[in-house]
C-alpha cells in the first residue's frame, strides 16, 4: 500500500519540525520520517542556551526546543510522525521508500516533499584514525548527552569551530578532561565567547595546529601534534605527543543531499555552504516541482536558521496545494526578514556568499 | 602568549578596559561588564535587563550596548546570556580590600554556600581563592555563584574549578 500524504517531511530535525509545524497548522495531512530513537535531530544534544532572536527561541537550550515545536501539533489529526524510519529511495514516479524499524518497507507517494536531512559529520585523514577511540565531535555529543555514557578520561579536541568549542566545555561538564583544541586556521572558527567559556577552565586553544597521528595498539593512548605554516605544512622537528585516551574530530559537516540527486533536483557545489546543495527559490523549493529543501541539508549553517527555512518550506508547500493562509505573504515576508537580519552580520557573510550561489532567483537574474 | 581573543578565547588587555565603567560608578555599588566583543546574530540580554538599560538592538548582530551609569547591578542578565559573557562586580561589597564577583557556573555539584573555591582567570589559572557568598538557581538552568575575591582580582577572575564530581 502507498500512502498518500499531501506533504512528507524526510527529517525530524529543528528544520523539519518547523516545517511539520506551518504545514500541519496550515491544514495539510504531513507524514514525518525521522531515522532516530526521538525526534529532535541534533537538538536532542544541545544542552546550551541558543544564540539568535527571540523567533528562534534565544536563551533556551536546544534540548527544549523539539518539544516546543511540537506541542502544538502532535495530537493533530492530520499529523503522523514514524521515527526509527530510513529513507531508501526516492523513485521517479515519485514514491519515497523507507525502511521502518529495520525489518517493514513503507512507501509514499506526497503531493509535496520536504527534504530537511541535515548534514554529516566530516573526517581528516591522519595516521591510526581508524582506531577506537577516534570518534566525530558530534557523535560524542550524542554519546554524553542523550545516552550518558562518556567517551573517556580525557580528549584532544580537533578543530575550533562552534561545534568543537561546545563539545569541548561539555566534555569538562561531564567530568573529563580536555588536553587542547588544535584547529588549521590562524583563527577560532567559532563564537569567540564559546572559545572564552572553555579558555577560563583551562583549555588550550591552539590555533594554526593539526593533529599528525592518532597513537595506540588497540585503542587510543595518544595524539602527535604540530603547529603548521601557512601553507598548512608541519612544521619539521615541532612535533608535540599528547596523552590522551579519545580524540574528537571537529571538522566541519557536510550536506546530506542524496534524496536532491535522486529526485534529479539541480545540484551546485558551494564551498560556503560545505557541499553539494540545490538550488532553491526563496520559497526553498529545488529546481523539481513540489520538492522543497530546508536546514542544513541545503547548505550547513545552524539551527536557528533551518527552522526558519523550514517554516518557509512548510509554509510554502501549504500555499501550493491550495490551502487558505490569508496572511501568507505577510507571514512571509516576517520569516523571509528573520533570516536575512540572522545573516547580516559579519560572521553570515561565507553564508551570505554561498546563498547567491544556488539561489534561483538570482541565477535567473544573471542569465 | 598571544592575548588575541580570536586565537585563544582570551580578550586583550584593552578588551578587558574598555568593559569597566567610570570610577565613579565603580564606587557606586554593583555594576554589569559584558564582555561580548563578536558581532553575532544574538540578542537575549536586550529583553533580560528589566529596566531595559541595555538598548535595543538595531542589527541583531550588533554588540550589546548596556548604560552602566544606570545599571542598578541586579545580574538578571548574567544567567540568560546565552554565551555566559556577562558578569556583575561590586567593589564596594566587604572589606576595603574584597570585592563581590558573580559569575555563571553551569557544573555540578554546585558549591555549597560559605565553602571556599579555586578562582581562576581567563586562562584557567589558579589565581585566588575565593569564597561561595550565594548560590542563585534560576529558570534558565545556569547557576550564578556569588564569590568574594581579592578586589584586585576583579578583571582577572571569570571561573572556578569545577569541583570533583561525586562518584555514582
Amino acid at each position: 500500500m502507498i500512502a498518500e500524504p499531501e506533504v512528507l517531511i524526510i527529517g525530524g530535525g529543528p528544520a523539519g519540525l518547523a516545517a511539520a509545524r506551518e504545514a500541519v497548522k496550515a491544514g495539510c495531512s504531513v507524514v514525518l520520517l525521522d531515522d532516530a530513537l526521538t525526534l529532535g535531530g541534533q537538538l536532542v544534544k544541545q544542552t546550551h542556551k541558543f544564540f539568535g532572536s527571540e523567533m528562534e527561541y534565544a536563551g533556551v537550550r536546544g534540548i527544549k526546543i523539539p518539544e516546543i515545536l511540537l506541542k502544538e501539533i502532535l495530537d493533530a489529526p492530520n499529523f503522523e510522525h514514524h521515527i526509527r524510519t530510513t529513507v531508501s529511495g526516492y523513485y521517479e514516479d515519485g514514491v519515497v521508500t523507507a525502511i521502518r524499524d529495520e525489518k517493514e518497507m513503507v512507501k509514499f507517494r506526497p503531493k509535496k516533499l520536504i527534504v530537511a536531512t541535515g548534514a554529516l559529520e566530516k573526517t581528516i585523514p591522519f595516521p591510526n584514525n581508524d582506531l577506537p577511540g577516534v570518534y566525530g565531535a558530534g557523535a560524542v555529543q550524542t554519546l554524553m548527552n542523550v545516552y550518558g555514557v562518556v567517551p573517556g578520561k580525557r580528549g584532544l579536541m580537533v578543530g575550533a569551530g562552534n561545534i568543537g568549542l561546545i563539545v569541548s566545555y561539555q566534555l569538562m561538564q561531564a567530568g573529563m578532561e580536555v588536553a587542547a583544541v588544535v584547529e588549521g586556521m590562524d583563527k577560532v572558527g567559532g563564537y569567540w565567547v564559546h572559545a572564552s567559556k572553555i579558555a577560563r577552565l583551562g583549555i588550550p586553544i591552539l590555533t594554526r595546529h593539526t593533529i599528525l597521528e592518532a597513537k595506540g595498539q588497540d585503542v587510543v593512548t595518544g595524539a602527535v601534534i604540530a603547529p603548521i605554516d601557512e601553507n598548512w605544512r608541519p612544521i619539521p622537528g615541532a612535533e608535540t605527543e599528547i596523552e590522551c585516551d579519545f580524540i574528537c574530530l571537529a571538522v566541519g559537516l557536510s550536506p546530506l543531499s542524496d534524496i536532491f540527486k535522486l529526485a534529479e533536483c539541480e545540484m551546485v557545489y558551494v564551498p560556503q555552504l560545505s557541499g553539494e546543495v540545490p538550488y532553491r527559490t526563496s520559497e526553498m523549493q529545488t529546481t523539481t516541482e513540489g520538492i522543497y529543501v530546508a536546514g542544513d541539508a541545503g547548505g550547513v549553517e545552524e539551527a536557528s536558521s533551518a527552522m526558519i527555512e523550514g517554516a518557509i518550506a512548510g509554509f510554502a508547500a501549504a500555499k501550493a496545494l491550495g490551502k487558505v493562509i490569508p496572511d501568507y505573504e505577510s507571514r512571509r515576508c516576517i520569516l523571509q526578514d528573520e533570516l536575512e537580519r540572522l545573516r547580516s552580520g559579519p560572521v553570515g557573510e561565507h553564508i551570505r556568499g554561498g546563498l547567491c550561489q544556488c539561489s534561483l532567483e538570482h541565477k535567473t537574474e544573471m542569465n | 602568549m598571544s592575548s588575541k581573543i580570536e586565537n585563544s578565547g582570551i580578550p586583550s588587555v584593552e578588551q578587558i578596559g574598555s568593559s569597566l565603567p567610570s570610577r565613579e560608578r565603580r564606587n557606586s555599588g554593583p555594576y554589569a561588564v559584558i564582555e561580548c566583543w563578536q558581532k553575532i546574530p544574538c540578542d537575549p540580554c536586550v529583553a533580560a535587563c528589566p529596566f531595559g538599560y541595555i538598548a535595543p538592538m538595531e542589527n541583531i548582530n550588533d554588540l550589546p550596548q548596556l548604560d552602566q551609569d544606570a545599571c542598578t547591578g541586579c545580574g538578571n542578565c548574567i544567567a540568560l546570556c546565552p554565551g555566559l559573557a556577562i558578569f556583575v562586580i561590586d567593589e564596594t561589597w566587604g572589606e576595603p580590600e574584597q570585592a563581590l564577583i558573580r559569575i555563571p557556573h553551569e557544573f555540578s555539584p554546585l558549591p555549597e554556600k560559605g565553602q571556599t573555591v579555586r578562582a581562576l582567570d581567563r586562562e584557567g589559572k589558579y589565581v585566588a581563592d575565593a569564597e561561595v557568598v550565594r548560590i542563585q538557581k534560576s529558570k534558565s538552568w545556569t547557576p550564578v555563584l556569588h564569590l568574594a575575591i581579592p578586589i584586585k582580582l576583579i578583571m582577572d577572575i571569570r571561573a572556578i574549578e569545577p569541583l570533583p564530581m561525586r562518584p555514582e
